[in-house]
């Protein structure tokens, strides 16, 4: 199947100006047009290994970025978002397009992909032991998701746990890991060999720079795996690891907390959680040095049942 | 001239939905989606059980907007419930419109139609009673100002929208179906006398068969907003479906519509629905709608206008004149609600002053 990186880098930014790519993620795709070269940059980086669905096929979402008109082309220019028609977003300065064109593929999923329970976690797993790892923001989760990655955890997913009704398997959605200020300094000081995208000041969350996942956990994004861990990471500095387990019934309330869709779904979502629930321990896990979570995630993919 | 967009192709013939290729269903997908009709496609597709033939990725959108329409139409039963038990003390008579009205009945259009306001119909000599009533129960008024109180009290035919303090849910408390304003102005106590009442809903009523298709051609045909245009013809076509076996009714909806002033909407509902969404109107209820004409020339200037604003807001669905049609429909909406001087002054106001003490409230805040 033909792959991002099979196109040149001229190649790529003229078909996303022209009739735009058909990009394939987990078991979705999207139509992203733009003409606007950072986003054919972090794409041709950050993307290189997904595939790319044959032109004139099926799109679940369509996404357009271009630049504002006007005067606003040369002062402070802006880049617009637009879902075929629709402008759900302000503007934003055309240096954090990529950041948008990320966040903009999260909410295409979170607000409409209604077959799956879809929890705010990372999913990362080895050995067919899958963790799921819900995050209030600040926890450290994309932190911890991406050290994970880097040591031989495949990568399910950094934002969206996508828990399929009714079979109640985690679906992989792999896509580039977000990382905020200082975490970004500690992943290239941990991960030397990872490839980072340009960073952006200035947005809404700080500074931000993506990581690009393991080709492995993207050429394996059509296995789905069955959760065995919930864990609710928190990072405090200079804690030793600890591991502290939380009762199933208050593990539910707070994995439901972190649901994007959990009302939506009614009954079927409840159903939904439950399983995860049953089928998982559950966690309180705090820690300071990457080192030691990694080596305590070692050991619950050892002693799994 | 060019094939029909896919989406009345498929409401047109929901049970040939299966000739569509998955190409089509990119398309088809798109222009439901702009048009908050994907859900209901879903249900059609039920219906005539087509979902087993529908490609796999087509079909996965059909179930993602299903879990919204389920989830809806609970929260809608839930609203009316509410409603009823705030209202219950008052004993004042309680219609439900449009949307709800379509729950509650459980009529076709119901199915899947996603909608953001409760419409309900009560006496004008009461509205002070249901005001406070509903207040009571947790809905306020919206933070409107001036101008827009009067607006709404002196020259609507309802109260301003209040919602819900908890539930955040809309209510449009109506006392007529057309403004004060407007020149036609039907009755609504005949509308109310003619309402039915519906099983175990606490004496709450909808209206009648007929009343109920006006009310609707009424609400697209005088609007100005068409974003859900397409979504209310469906409603249209569908309560005729429905309606439309039932004997007699075919006779008094012409003659119904005579007696209200409301000759020409029904006149554009019957033209419209049945052009574009090939609804069956027999040929004597045609010939009798046909008082409600208007003069050739405005007829050929309306279905240029209508045959553009009624499609999805979707690129696929536009051509250059699509963008004038819509904007002079809102003009003609607002000139259909208020005599000229009074519209006039409306849209004074709109433009210059409420802009202006919008400002005056931010550069008033403390920082």
């Amino acid at each position: 199947m033909l792959t991002v990186s099979a196109l040149s880098r001229p190649e790529l930014g003229r078909r996303l100006a022209h009739g735009g790519i058909l990009l394939r993620t987990g078991s979705f795709v999207t139509s992203v047009i733009s003409p606007i070269p950072h986003l054919a940059d972090g794409i041709a980086l950050l993307y290189a290994d997904y595939p790319l669905a044959e032109p004139g096929g099926f799109a679940d979402f369509h996404l357009h970025f271009e630049q504002g008109a006007g005067l606003r082309r040369w002062f402070r220019p802006q880049v617009h978002f637009n879902y075929d028609g629709l402008a759900p977003f302000d503007p934003l300065p055309v240096d954090q397009v990529f950041p948008m064109f990320e966040w903009t593929m999260n909410w295409c999923v979170s607000s409409r992909a209604h077959r799956y329970l879809l929890i705010h976690a990372a999913v990362v797993e080895k050995d067919s032991v899958a963790v799921v790892l819900p995050a209030p923001p600040g926890s450290g989760k994309s932190t911890l998701c991406a050290a994970l990655v880097c040591s031989g955890w495949r990568l399910l997913s950094d934002e969206l746990a996508l828990v399929r009704l009714g079979s109640g398997e985690l679906v992989p959605l792999p896509r580039p890991v977000s990382l905020k200020n200082a975490s970004i300094g500690v992943l290239r000081g941990f991960a030397p060999q990872a490839v980072f995208s340009r960073e952006v000041a200035d947005t809404v969350k700080g500074t931000i720079a993506h990581m690009k996942p393991p080709a492995d956990s993207i050429a394996r994004a059509a296995e789905p795996a069955r959760p065995a861990y919930i864990v609710f990471p928190k990072y405090e500095a200079g804690a030793a690891p600890r591991l502290a387990p939380i009762a199933p019934a208050r593990a539910f309330m707070r994995v439901a907390e972190n649901a994007f869709n959990y009302s939506v779904l009614g009954a079927e979502g409840f159903h939904a959680l439950a399983g995860l629930i049953e089928a998982s321990q559950c966690f309180d896990f705090s820690y300071s040095k990457l080192d030691d979570a990694i080596a305590q995630f070692a050991a619950l993919a050892r002693r799994a049942p | 001239m060019s094939a029909a967009p896919l989406i009345l192709q498929a409401f047109r013939e929901p049970g040939r939905i299966d000739r569509f290729s998955l190409a089509d269903w990119t398309l088809l997908l798109r222009q439901a989606a702009i048009a908050n009709l994907t859900a209901c496609l879903y249900y059609l597709a039920e219906e005539h059980a087509m979902l087993e033939r529908i490609p796999a990725e087509a079909r996965e959108h059909l179930d993602w907007s299903r879990a919204l329409g389920e989830r809806h139409a609970q929260a809608v039963r839930f609203e009316i419930r509410e409603i009823g038990r705030a209202l219950a003390d008052t004993g004042v008579p309680l219609v439900f419109l449009k949307g709800a009205a379509y729950a509650l009945a459980q009529l076709p259009p119901a199915r899947g139609r996603l909608f953001s306001d409760i419409d309900i119909l009560v006496p004008k000599e009461r509205l002070g009673e249901v005001e406070s009533a509903l207040m009571l129960h947790g809905w306020a008024g919206n933070h409107l100002d001036e101008y827009d109180q009067r607006y709404y009290r002196e020259w609507m035919h309802e109260i301003p929208p209040m919602q819900h303090m908890r539930r955040q849910s809309l209510i449009d408390v109506h006392h007529a179906i057309l403004p004060e304003t407007s020149a036609a102005r039907p009755d609504p106590a005949r509308l109310r006398a003619a309402a039915t009442p519906v099983e175990g809903a606490g004496g709450a009523a909808v209206f009648a068969p007929e009343d109920m298709v006006l009310h609707s051609a009424v609400h697209l045909f005088y609007d100005g907003e068409l974003d859900h245009g397409l979504r209310d013809l469906l409603d249209i076509h569908r309560l005729l479906l429905r309606f439309g076996a039932a004997p007699g009714f075919w006779d008094r909806l012409p003659r119904r519509a005579a007696e209200l002033e409301l000759g020409r909407p029904l006149f554009y509902a019957l033209r419209y629905a049945r052009e574009l969404l090939h609804t069956p109107v027999p040929a004597a209820a045609l010939a009798a709608a046909h008082a409600g004409a208007p003069n050739p020339l405005l007829l050929a200037l309306m279905d240029q206008l209508f045959r553009r604003a009624l499609l999805p807001t979707h690129a696929s669905c536009a051509d250059r004149f699509t963008g004038s049609a819509r904007l002079l429909l809102y003009i003609r909406a607002n000139w259909l609600r208020m005599p000229p001087l009074l519209l006039a002054r409306h849209l004074f106001h709109k433009a210059f002053i409420t802009p202006r003490d919008k400002q005056r409230a931010e550069t008033d805040k403390p920082f």
